[in-house]
C-alpha cells in the first residue's frame, strides 16, 4: 500500500512526533509506545453534483481524488445509521436515486483495500457504471431523485498525549478512546500505514508473539459496523485476549 | 466560570468530545476571531452565536461578536435579497441595492480597527457581505457563512452577491445542497442546537405539566406538535389535515404553535387561514408565542407523543433537532435538512403528503414501544452529530485548515493539551 497514492498524492503533509515517526511505532529500531491520536474531519463540496449516471461517470472521470476517498472511507464518521447497509455513498446513490439495485449491488461490493491507488479505485468504479449503463438503454438517462454531490475532506490529526505501553493496556486504552480515534487507528490507517493494516495491528505484528490476536483483528470487517460497534467489537477482543475476558 | 461551562458541555456531549475542542483550539490560542450577522436576538444564527461565543472563550479562543445596524431600509432590502437567494420571484431595484451597500460603508469604517487586525472574521449571511470591499488592508482570514438555502436562487440576485462572496477567503455552507459553484472551498458545516439553554435544557416532569394545563391541553390526550411560523412552506392546513384524518383511528390533540407573524404580513394571512380551518374543533390548539417563548417550546416538545414538521421546503429545521433531542420522533417533509435528521423508519418518518403524515401519527400513537425506540434513537443521533460541540468542532478544524494550509491531511505535531 502505498500512503501517498492514497491519499491522492496531493498536499499531504503528515508532522511526526519527534520521538516516534508519525504512528510506525518504531524509534530506531527499538519498538516503542502506541501514541493515541484523535481525528476530526471536515467536508468541502467540490461543487460537482450529478443527476444521472452519464452524468455522475463524466464527472467521476475528472474529480478530485479526494473526493473518492471521501465518499469510500469518511463515510464513517459522518451522521449514519444502524447498520450501514451500503459501504459507498456510490452504492447508495445508485440504490435510492438511481433505483437501480443491480449497480447497487455491484458497487457496493468494492473493497478499497484492494487498489493500491486511487485511481486505481476510480477506474473500478467508471468500469462498473460503463458496463451497467451499456446493459440498459434508458438507464444512462434516467433522472436521479436527488443529486449526486460530490464531496471530499480534510482531516486534521490530533495527538490526544495518551499512551499505550503494553498490549494489555489495549482493552481499557480502547475504551475510553473517542470515535475519532476509532476512525484513525482502524479505518484511517488502512491507506496510511505501509503495510496497509489498521494502527493496532502494525503496532503488534513486529512484536512476533500476538498472532492469534493479529489475526483476529484481520477478520473483522470495518464495514458492517457503526464506529461505536466496532469500538465495542476491540474492547471485546482485547479482552479475551489480553485480560481473561474481563472487559475494563 | 470557564472550566465550568466546559463541564457541563462535557457531561452532556461527553468528555472526548470536550477534550478534542481543547486540542483544536490550542494551535489558535492568540488569533483573535470576529463574528459578524445583523442581530442580537431572534433567529437561528443570533441562537448560535449566543451559545459559540461563550464555548469558543471557554476554550481560550479570543473571540468577538459585532452586529452591524442599519435603517429600515436596509432591512427591507436584505429581506429581500434573503427572499431571491432562496428562490422567490423578488425585484431589487439599484437605489435599494445603494442603500445595501453604503449602509455597509458605513459599517465598515466603524468597525475598521477590529476588522483590519482580526486573524479571521466570519461573516454570516448577506446583509454584512459587503464589508470585506471596504476592507482593503484586512490582515486576516475571511469566511462567508452562509445559514440559506441557495440551492435555486434567483439568479440575478446571487449573480451580485456572488460578485462579493467570492473574495472571501472560504465559505460555509450547511449542506452540499446548498452550494453553487465558487473559486474558493465551501465547507459543509450542518448547524446545531445548544443542550444547555432554555430551550433545551431538561425540565422536571411537574415544569412540563404545568406549561401543558396553562394552554388547557388534556393530560389524558396523546399531543401532537408542530412549532414553527405560520408560514405556507411549513404546512399548517396539511398537518391539520393530517391530525384529522389520523384521530379517527387514535384519538389526539393537534398543537400548532409559532409565532413571528406580526410583522410579516403573508404570516398573518396564513395564521388566519389556521385560525379559520381549526375554528370550533376543541382538539386542536393554535398557540401564538412571542419569540422569546423558549421554556414554553422547550415543554411543550417534551410534553408531546409525536413531534411533526411537515415543511414542503425547509433550510436545515432545527426544531426537528430539538424535538429529537428530547426523546421525540418526528415525522418531517422529505425536504431540505429534515433529510439527514430523520432517518426513515429509525429517528421518523419522512412524508409527502398529509395522508402519509397521517399514517405515521397512527403507526406511532398505536405503537407505543417503537415509539420509544425511535426517541431514543433519535436523542442519540443528535447527541452524536448535532450539538454545538460537533459544530465548534468543524469551525475550529477549518481555521486550523486555513492557518496551516489546505492539505488533506493535517496532522498537529504534538500534544497540546
Amino acid at each position: 500500500m502505498i500512503q501517498e497514492s492514497m491519499a491522492g498524492g496531493t498536499g499531504v503533509e503528515v508532522k511526526a512526533s519527534p520521538d516516534c515517526p508519525s504512528n510506525n511505532h518504531v524509534n530506531n529500531g527499538e519498538k516503542c509506545c502506541f501514541y493515541i491520536k484523535d481525528c476530526a474531519l471536515v467536508s468541502i463540496s467540490t461543487g460537482k453534483k450529478a443527476y444521472s449516471l452519464a452524468e455522475l461517470l463524466d464527472q467521476l472521470r475528472t474529480i478530485h481524488p479526494g473526493s473518492i476517498y471521501h465518499h469510500f472511507w469518511s463515510r464513517q464518521l459522518r451522521p449514519s445509521f444502524d447498520h450501514p447497509e451500503f459501504h459507498n455513498d456510490f452504492a447508495a446513490w445508485a440504490y435510492y436515486d438511481i433505483h437501480d439495485k443491480t449497480l447497487a449491488e455491484r458497487l457496493n461490493i468494492i473493497d478499497p483495500q484492494d487498489f493500491n491507488t486511487l485511481e486505481d479505485l476510480r477506474q473500478e468504479l467508471i468500469d462498473h457504471i460503463e458496463e451497467r449503463m451499456d446493459e440498459s438503454e434508458f438507464l444512462p438517462w434516467a433522472k436521479a431523485k436527488a443529486p449526486f454531490y460530490f464531496v471530499r475532506s480534510q482531516i486534521v490529526v490530533l495527538d490526544t498525549g495518551k499512551r499505550i505501553h503494553r498490549p494489555q493496556e489495549l482493552a481499557r486504552a480502547v475504551a475510553s478512546m473517542s470515535l475519532g480515534s476509532i476512525f484513525y487507528h482502524f479505518i484511517d490507517a488502512r491507506r496510511r500505514t505501509e503495510m496497509g493494516v489498521d494502527d493496532f495491528r502494525a503496532w503488534l505484528i513486529p512484536m512476533e508473539k500476538y498472532d492469534h490476536v493479529v489475526e483476529s483483528l484481520a477478520n473483522m470487517d470495518p464495514y458492517f459496523t457503526t464506529l461505536s460497534e466496532l469500538k465495542e467489537e476491540l474492547v471485546n477482543l482485547f479482552s479475551s485476549h489480553f485480560n481473561g475476558g474481563v472487559k475494563p | 466560570m470557564n472550566q465550568d461551562l466546559l463541564t457541563r458541555y462535557a457531561q452532556i456531549a461527553g468528555e472526548d468530545a470536550v477534550e478534542q475542542l481543547l486540542q483544536l483550539a490550542s494551535p489558535l490560542k492568540g488569533a483573535h476571531i470576529v463574528h459578524v450577522n445583523s442581530t442580537r436576538y431572534g433567529g437561528g444564527v443570533a441562537e448560535i452565536l449566543h451559545s459559540l461565543i461563550p464555548l469558543k472563550q471557554a476554550l481560550g479562543l479570543d473571540v468577538t461578536w459585532e452586529v452591524i445596524t442599519g435603517e429600515e431600509e436596509f432591512f427591507l432590502v436584505t429581506k429581500s435579497m434573503h427572499n431571491a437567494l432562496q428562490g422567490f420571484s423578488t425585484e431589487i431595484q439599484s437605489r435599494a441595492l445603494k442603500t445595501y451597500e453604503e449602509t455597509n460603508a458605513q459599517e465598515a469604517e466603524r468597525l475598521r480597527p477590529l476588522l483590519e487586525e482580526a486573524d479571521f472574521v466570519f461573516i454570516h449571511d448577506p446583509q454584512p457581505a459587503p464589508l470585506i470591499r471596504f476592507i482593503p488592508n484586512r490582515k486576516g482570514k475571511w469566511i462567508w457563512r452562509c445559514h440559506i438555502d441557495l440551492s435555486r436562487p434567483q439568479r440575478s440576485v446571487w449573480r451580485y452577491l456572488r460578485n462579493l462572496v467570492t473574495r472571501y477567503e472560504a465559505s460555509i455552507f450547511s449542506m452540499p445542497d446548498f452550494t453553487q459553484p465558487m473559486p474558493h472551498l465551501q465547507y459543509i458545516i450542518p448547524p446545531s442546537i445548544d443542550p444547555l439553554t432554555e430551550k433545551n435544557k431538561e425540565l422536571s416532569e411537574k415544569e412540563v405539566k404545568k406549561i401543558l394545563s396553562r394552554y388547557q391541553l388534556d393530560p389524558h390526550k396523546p399531543i401532537v406538535l408542530q412549532v414553527s411560523r405560520f408560514d405556507r412552506f411549513k404546512d399548517p392546513l396539511g398537518v391539520i389535515r393530517a391530525a384529522r384524518l389520523a384521530r379517527k383511528f387514535a384519538p389526539l390533540q393537534l398543537v400548532l404553535a409559532g409565532g413571528g407573524a406580526a410583522d410579516d404580513p403573508e404570516g398573518e394571512v396564513v395564521l388566519r387561514e389556521v385560525e379559520e380551518t381549526a375554528k370550533g374543533d376543541p382538539d386542536i390548539h393554535i398557540l401564538y408565542l412571542p419569540p422569546d417563548a423558549h421554556h414554553t417550546i422547550n415543554a411543550l416538545q417534551r410534553g408531546a407523543h409525536v413531534v411533526l414538521q411537515k415543511s414542503i421546503k425547509e433550510g436545515f429545521g432545527l426544531t426537528v433537532t430539538e424535538a429529537m433531542w428530547k426523546g421525540k420522533p418526528v415525522i418531517g417533509g422529505d425536504v431540505g435538512g429534515i433529510k439527514i435528521q430523520v432517518v426513515n423508519h429509525h429517528t421518523g418518518f419522512l412524508v409527502h403528503t398529509p395522508e402519509g403524515a397521517a399514517l405515521a401519527i397512527r403507526y406511532l400513537l398505536f405503537y407505543k414501544d417503537k415509539r420509544e425506540e425511535m426517541g431514543r434513537k433519535a436523542h442519540q443521533f443528535v447527541k452524536d452529530n448535532f450539538l454545538i460541540t460537533r459544530h465548534l468542532r468543524d469551525y475550529l478544524s477549518l481555521l486550523l485548515a486555513l492557518k496551516l494550509g489546505a492539505h488533506e491531511r493535517i496532522e498537529l505535531e504534538t500534544w497540546t493539551g
